[in-house]
Formats: structure tokens, sequence, C-alpha cells
């Protein structure tokens, strides 16, 4: 019982980083149809600013500085590259941002090396903040989930008690009305990608130091988030909620709990084979849950997205 | 800039004509003649790799270019392809195949993936599909180190080409006869693949990559015409891999993931997705930028994404097109407007990029050297990177090529605009 | 005789507003048949209904006697319905010949095949250059269809739809936004290229629908109001006051 509640917890970490990652993703897609493949980059590169800040200024700055300065890079890249890759159509779109991707991990490369770096929590957030049983619950993850929970908060009263959040809201649900209506000017654009990209920002200061902080971590993480999107349904950010939290709790649980095929299979009524690495289903009999536990959110879109083909939550055609 | 009119065709052309097969029969001899011209060893290897690569961005290309399907996964079609046939090498049955018919294996094996594949993933074009192949992909590709009877796990799985019947005495024990087998498959796969795009299915491709809905309003599904390409493009696909398997006799998880996926987009774009050729051009292009750069540079990774997005973003239609770009001049027999103002645009445009890239060369080992190693070697000359000269003098050949070319830039644009103008045409 | 396309209780809503509100029609077979209404009367919604671009909320749809529900655009299409858009749905990036050869491919048989050259067929090239000499386009076979004037584009958007051989062809506003001149030539053009097979047309010019149709529907708030010749829907006191009145007059 304790130990369910402690991978609750953990899965929430995951399932909270990934939809902040993919609320941005949703954000943009559902504003400009354009879906940022280096998004996870805008997070690496997060996490690399608030590396280079901490150094001097300690991991709050850090916190605070960097996610603004991802946004102006993000804002940059709107500016000077998509507007202009714009009028060729959404595919070439979808190929600038992937050549941006692997630009950005080159650059990153350039800079900081090929190494992970040693990006670290600050002190005073090390240790346990309370135990559960004998689990202990570190303070930076739940420092994470307030941190998460309290912009989720800000981005629900942007949403909507403002002007702006009305417009981007509008968007999610009516895209050509909305342009008609002449609200789709430039400027909306390169906030909403400005904001989308701080956001994945965020979740790169915070989870660089524990997820580790090297050039390969945007493409590690940045097909889950596309699978998340995928799942949760393109352009709905309900959907990309519940996503974020089911994948986020699947794999902590696939991990934590180490379900092998063998009990499966003998209690099924099958023998195993003798020695089993010479059978040809040795693969089958040695399988555990934590083994598969990364491929689950793959699974889970190709279940998906054979049976509902828009999503949990999607509407729109794309 | 996706566009391919067959307006070169003749009024009544009907069957093969010496102008249709002129290309084809110059290809051949062309690759006939190459292993004689370069013998040495490594330069085998590079061509044996291009031969791979241009299969292989071909099969990408009745994605991309001919059916408009962006697929984040295609080396999986080439991956499994190419196990498939390291595991027949393995096999006691190899020893009665022919070595030249295995990449047929591997294109079956590779077809066989798409149609599954194919069934739920082709229903839409465009975000929706990319998304997909991203994550069919990755799903594959993580596979690899969990179905290790098939995948191999990390080492990957190896066999021995050797083993195979002796194809007219012919063992394939040295490289230029690898060469050979890749050469015949590679103008095989390519003709088809041209005629392919010549066929009703191969021709709605195209419309339903314009236009989707009108196709359907004229009798075909576009689902059904998407699933076709696909299929086809996975049968090529896996061709590739029978290829890369006989070659290498190796295959690991790198041929199935994302990089793999991402350069073959890469070298298909950078070449010109509107054109057939394109594919080959980017392929010759990126093989021996890749095989020169990475020996010059060790940033060359830098560079090459560097030359992506400036080809994304300036010439969507890549190289092919920009050579298709000069046919009207070439036809109008305007072409020598273009030579001056090229040299004295285009010059000072690669004196700035050597200054570019010097600077980041000279950075580049100012960061990550070891400490105490200042001296590096950077176009043929060795020098101190803490010396403040060259920096200087880099920095000299970057802002002054870049004020040259962008001062005559404006000519240029005058001069190809006059280029492309008819005698006696308004302008 | 079974009547080409009939049309039963057709009833279409989005959310809460009801467009179609109950369409009973049945068009004859070698009819020509206008459809005219107020903007916003549903009537392209009704073309989108018949040809599967939406699915209806309620209501039947029959071609030559054969229920069409649940059946995609291309299976309607192959079952002898083609129609053209609105707003011009060609093939841009395709010269004009091909546009036409596409539109020809699956009438001719050709379906899925891999095997077949279309360049070696003769068959599809004479075909297709017949109807670019019949729409007046021969000119501008090897053109991208794109760079072609608007006229000339909603004719080769009309060579396109007759081409598969289609014996009911819809016509949605085939002359919206022409000059004189060029609607003229688009009203010949409908004339001689639906000889003898059955039109239904969408359109707002009246001297158009008057000199073209054998029989009218009138179509007002997703109603028909009014069905039959020129001449009686012209003199249907319900047709003068809901609508024709003041089309009329705006005509003169």
């Amino acid at each position: 019982m304790d130990l369910i509640l402690v991978n609750l917890i953990d899965g929430l970490v995951t399932g909270l980083l990934l939809f902040m990652l993919s609320a941005g993703l949703t954000l943009i897609f559902s504003m400009m149809g354009v879906l940022n493949f280096a998004h996870a980059s805008f997070y690496m590169l997060g996490a690399y600013f608030a590396y280079q800040i901490s150094i001097y200024l300690g991991f709050w700055m850090g916190l605070l500085v960097a996610p603004p300065l991802v946004g102006i890079v993000g804002a940059a890249v709107e500016r000077y590259g998509l507007r202009r890759v714009h009028q060729y159509g959404h595919v070439p779109e979808l190929i600038f941002t992937f050549g941006l991707a692997l630009l950005i991990e080159e650059l990153v490369k350039f800079i900081w090396g090929n190494d992970q770096i040693a990006y670290r929590i600050p002190e005073i957030l090390e240790g346990a903040a309370f135990s559960i049983s004998s689990y202990d619950i570190p303070a930076y993850k739940v420092f994470m989930i307030f941190l998460s929970l309290g912009i989720f908060a800000g981005l629900l009263f942007v949403l909507t008690r403002t002007r702006v959040g009305m417009i981007i809201q509008a968007a999610l649900s009516y895209p050509r009305t909305v342009e008609a209506l002449g609200h789709n000017v430039p400027l909306v654009f390169m906030g909403v990608f400005g904001v989308g990209t701080a956001l994945a920002g965020v979740a790169g200061v915070i989870a660089g130091p524990v997820l580790s902080t090297f050039p390969g971590m945007a493409f590690v993480l940045g097909s889950i988030v596309f699978v998340t999107i995928v799942i949760g349904g393109l352009g709905s950010l309900g959907g990309a909620l519940v996503a974020a939290l089911i994948i986020g709790w699947m794999t902590t649980f696939a991990k934590a709990y180490n379900i092998r095929m063998e009990d499966i299979l003998t209690s099924l009524g099958f023998t195993k084979p003798e020695p089993v690495w010479d059978s040809a289903w040795a693969d089958l009999w040695t399988l555990t849950s934590p083994q598969i536990a990364d491929i689950l959110p793959y699974l889970l879109m190709i279940l998906i997205l054979v049976f509902r083909p828009h999503g949990l939550f999607g509407k729109r055609d794309v | 800039m996706m566009q391919n009119p067959d307006n070169t065709q003749g009024r009544m052309d009907g069957g093969i004509s010496m102008r249709t097969a002129m290309p084809w029969i110059l290809a051949a001899l062309l690759l006939l003649v190459m292993p004689f011209v370069f013998q040495s060893n490594s330069a085998i290897t590079i061509m044996n790799q291009m031969g791979i690569t241009i299969v292989f961005a071909l099969s990408y290309n009745m994605l991309l270019g001919q059916a408009g399907m962006l697929s984040f996964g295609h080396a999986v079609y080439m991956g499994v392809g190419g196990f498939v046939c390291v595991h027949v090498m393995n096999w006691g049955i190899f020893g009665s195949i022919p070595l030249p018919a295995l990449p047929l294996v591997g294109g079956i094996f590779g077809m066989l993936l798409a149609c599954v594949v194919g069934y739920f993933s082709t229903r839409k074009a465009g975000t929706v599909f990319a998304m997909i192949s991203l994550g069919v992909g990755e799903l594959i590709a993580a596979c690899s180190v969990i179905i290790v009877v098939f995948f191999g796990g990390e080492e990957g799985v190896s066999g021995d080409r050797t083993y195979g019947l002796p194809f007219f005495g012919v063992e394939f024990l040295n490289q230029v006869e690898v060469y050979y087998l890749t050469a015949g498959w590679l103008l095989i796969s390519a003709m088809l693949m041209y005629l392919f795009s010549r066929t009703p299915i191969g021709r709605m491709a195209n419309a339903v990559r314009d236009n989707p809905e009108r196709a359907e309003f004229l009798g075909y599904s576009s689902r059904w015409v998407r699933y076709n390409s696909f299929v086809a493009a996975g049968f090529f696909a896996g061709i590739a891999g029978g290829l890369f398997a006989i070659n290498y006799e190796i295959l690991t998880e790198e041929n199935l993931n994302l990089t793999t996926s991402g350069s073959i987009l890469l070298v298909t774009f950078l070449g010109g997705v509107g054109v057939f050729f394109g594919p080959v051009v980017g392929a010759i292009v990126f093989t021996l930028l890749q095989t020169v750069l990475s020996l010059e540079t060790e940033i060359w990774s830098l560079y090459v994404g560097a030359l992506f997005v400036a080809t994304v973003m300036f010439f969507p239609s890549g190289l092919a097109g920009v050579m298709q770009m000069h046919v009207v001049p070439i036809k109008l027999g305007k072409w020598r407007l273009l030579v001056m103002p090229y040299v004295t645009t285009l010059v000072p445009a690669i004196f700035c990029i050597i200054g570019v890239s010097g600077l980041i060369e000279v950075l580049f080992h100012a960061r990550h050297a070891a400490i105490g190693e200042t001296e590096m070697t950077l176009f043929w000359v060795t020098f101190q990177h803490t010396a403040i000269l060259p920096w200087v003098v880099f920095a000299l050949l970057a802002l002054s090529g870049f004020w040259l070319a962008r001062r005559n830039a404006p000519s240029l644009l005058d001069a190809w605009h006059r280029a492309n103008t008819p005698d006696g045409a308004d302008t | 005789m079974t009547a080409a396309l009939d049309i039963k209780g057709l009833r279409k809503s989005f959310g809460q507003t009801e467009i179609i509100r109950g369409i009973d029609l049945s068009i004859n077979r070698g009819e020509r048949h206008a459809i005219i209404g107020p903007n916003g009367a549903g009537k392209s919604t009704l073309f989108n209904l018949i040809t599967a671009r939406f699915p209806p909320t309620s209501g039947s749809i029959s071609l030559h006697g054969r229920n069409l529900q649940g059946l995609a655009p291309y299976q309607i299409n192959r079952l002898g319905l083609s129609r053209s858009f609105q707003i011009t749905n060609i093939f841009p990036k395709m010269s004009v010949f091909e546009n036409v050869r596409c539109a020809l491919l699956w009438a001719q048989g050709y379906r899925y095949s891999f095997w077949n050259m279309v360049s070696r067929s003769r068959a599809l090239t004479e075909g297709a250059d017949a109807i670019l000499e019949q729409i007046n386009l021969s000119q501008r076979r090897d053109l991208p269809a794109g760079v072609l004037s608007y006229a000339e584009q909603r004719a080769l958007e009309i060579g396109i739809t007759i081409a598969g051989g289609a014996d009911v062809i819809m016509l949605d506003e085939p002359t919206a936004g022409m000059s004189h001149s060029e609607t003229d030539y688009i009203v010949e053009l409908i004339r001689t290229v639906t000889e003898g097979k059955t039109l239904v047309m969408v359109e707002h010019d009246m001297g158009v629908v008057f000199g073209l149709a054998d029989r009218i529907s009138v179509l007002v708030y997703g109603e028909i109001i009014a069905t039959g010749a020129p001449a009686e829907v012209r003199a249907n006191a319900r047709v003068q006051e809901a609508y024709l009145g003041a089309a009329l007059e705006a005509e003169h």
C-alpha cells in the first residue's frame, strides 16, 4: 500500500513534467498548426542555460532567468525562421523544426561538450521531505510537483481570465474563425511560440538535475512528448494532461513492480523450456515489466490509433 | 515546390524511345566504369555506401516527394529487411541461395512490415502520419534490446556473405564484386521506382499529395493510394537493407533508430524532393560531405545541420531544384549572363563561409581541446589558438566576404531576372 | 424508370442549428436541374450531403435506386456521380493534361494498377486530349494548372468533373465570380458536355439558370418551397414572395 503511494507520487512527477512540455506544444500547435519538433530542444536549452547561470548566480536565479531566455530564443526562431518557412506549408514547417532540433543539439555539443554536465539540485532541496513508512520522498520531487501545479494554475488563470487567454482558447476550438476575426496577427504567433518554448524551458530547468543534462536529452524525451499529444488527441490540452499522467504512472508502475512474463506463462500452464536461452521464445520467457516500461507509451499509442484514430480527446482533423 | 509535371513528354509518346532510355544507359555505363576510375579500396567502400543510400533515399522520396507523407521512421523498413537478410546468411539454406537474390528477401520483409504499419498509419497524411511514423520507429528501435533473438541486443547480428551459393563462380570476397552487386540492384530499383511513378497508382499518389479531397471525388480512396505508396516504399527500403547487410555483414540498433531515419530525410530534402533524381544528388553529395568533412573536423554534423536548416529556409526545392532552375536560362541561351554575377557573389560568399567556419573551429579548439594543447591545424596552416592573428584573419575574411557578397547580390538577382526573360518579352 | 437521384426526408444539423430541414427531391434521368435560393439557404450543404462530404443527420439519398447510406465519396463517384466545387478544386501543381488524365484513370479501369504505364495508353492520352479540346484548353495542355486564369481553372474543374464519364454531374456555382463573356463561355461548355447526362447545379446567375435548366427547385432556409419547370417556378407566388421577386428585380 505504501509502495503504491510512493509510486503514485513518482508517476505524478513524471506526468506533470510531460504535461509541462506537451502543454506548450499543444498551445503552439493549436494556434499555428505547426507541430514543433524542436520543442524538446528548448527543454534542453532550459537545462543548459540554467546550469550556466547557476554556476555564477545559483540555482534560483537560473530558475528565474533561464525560461525567459529560452522564450526569447523561441520567439526569435519563430520570427526569423518559421515565419519564412510558413509559406511553403505544414510539412516543410515540420521539416524545419526537425532540422532545428538537430542544429540545437549540435550547438549544445559545440558549447558544452558531448558529456553530461554537473547540473545539480540546490542544497536546500537535498534530502527527504517526509517519509511514507520506510520510503523517503525527496524534497526536490515535492518542489517539482508544487512548482508545476503553480505554473498550471497561472496558465489556467491566463487562459480563462484574460483577454489574450480568451483569444487563445477560442483558437483552440475554432482556429478558422479566430483567424478570420483578424486575431491571428504575427505578434500573437510569436508570443505563443515564445511562451510555449519558455514553458519547455521551465521543464528543462527543473528536470535537468534529476534526469541528467546531456546533449541527447532532447531526443530521449522528445518522442515521448509527441506520443503524449497523439494519445491525448492533437490540439487538446485536457487530452494532453490525461495522456501525460497515464504515461507517467504506467511507466513508473511498470518499473517498480517486477512483473515477469515467466510467472504469467507458468500460471497459464506453459512449461519453461530448459535451458531457456536456446529456445526461440527465450525473449518472451525472460521478459519483465521494467524492461518494457519505456516502450509502453508507444504500444499505447498504436492501440489508441487503431481504435480511436483521433486520440483520447481529439476532435480536429489535421 | 513538389511539382513534377511530365511536360517533357512528347504528345503521342507511347513506349520506350531513345530519349527516355538514354539517361538510364548513361547511368549504367557510368556505374560500370566507376571502379576503373576510382580503384582504391576506400573509394569503392564510399561508392557502395553511396549506392545503398541512393536506393534508400529514392524509396524515402516515394513517400515524401511523390505522396506527400513525411516519415520520421523510415529506417525500420530498411533495418528489418537487413536483419532478415543477415539471419538468412546464418541459416543452412543460405548455401543454396545465390547472394545477388538476397536483397529481394529484404525487400519482401520490408514490404510485409509496411503492410502491417500502413494499415493504421496511412489514414491521414501530414502531421498525424509524421507522428505515427515517429512512434512506430521508436517502438521498433526500442524493441531491438528486448527481442534479442531477432535483433541481437546491443551487439546486433552479424553474418558472412561468402557462405552463399557462388554466383557464376563469384563468391563476393572482395569489395569490387560487392560494388557491382550493389550497382546492379541500384539500377534495377531506381528504374522500377521511376516506372512506378509513371503508373496510374503513381500518378494518383501525386494527385493525393496535392489535393486528397479532389482525388476522392475522382473515384480514388486517398487512404488506399497512400497505403500503396507506403508499401512500395517499404519494399525498396528493404532492398536497401539487404544491400546494407551484404556490404557490412552486420546490423545493429543503429540501423533502426531516429538518427538514421532523420538523416535519410536530410539526404532526400537536401537533394530535392520535387524531382525524381533529387535524392540521388542528395545521397551523393551527403556521402561525400560526410566522408570529407568528418575527416577534417570533429564538428562536421554541426555544419550539416546548419546546411540542412538553410536549405529548408532558402532552397526548399533542394539541390536538384536549384539545378532545374537553370534549365530556362540555358534553353534561352542566356546562361552567360549569369557567370560574372555568380563569380562576384559566390566567391566572397565562400570566403565568408571559410571565415565563419574558421572562427567556429578555433573557438571549438579553444574550448574543448585538452589543457595545454593549444596547437591546431586548419586549412593546412598550423597555429596556436591562443594567438590573436588567426582570430583577426578569420573575422576579417568573414566580414569582408559577407559585405562583398551582400553588395553584389542585387546584380545577381538582376542578371537572374534577365536570363529568365525571353528576348523581346517586356520586362 | 427509377430517378437518377432520389432524396427522401433529408435533414442535417450542425450542433443546435438545422441547416437542411427535410428535403424530398427526385431528379429524373437526363434532366438538367438547377437549385436556387438565397445565400445561406443550404444549397452547398445539400451538395455536400449528396456527395458524402458530410453525413446526413437523417433521411436517405439514392442514386439510380441505390441507397448511398454510409458510402465514402470515392465509392459514390464510382457509382457514376461526379461533382465540382464552389471553390476551385484542382491539382494546381500538375499539368492541365495530367489533371484530366487523373480524372480518366478510374473510369478507364486502371484502378490501383502498378503494371501499366500511363503514358503508354493511347486511350488515356487521346481521351484526355479530347476533353481538353472540348473544354478549349488544348493550348494550355502542358502548363501547371495553378497558373491558369480563373475562368480557365473553372473550365478545367468542369473538365475534371465530366472526364470520368459519370452520368450524374453536379456543379456547384460553375459561373461564380465570372465576367459576362466568361459566363457565356462556361454555359455553352456545360450545355455541350452534359448532353444526354443528368445535371444538378447550384447557381446564382438567374440568366444561366433559366437558360439552362429543365426544372428548378427553390431552396429557402433548408426547405424546398417549389419545384417545377422554369415558367412554373417563375409564376409561383411563394417563390415570388420569398426570393425570386427580389432576385429578378436585381437582375433588371
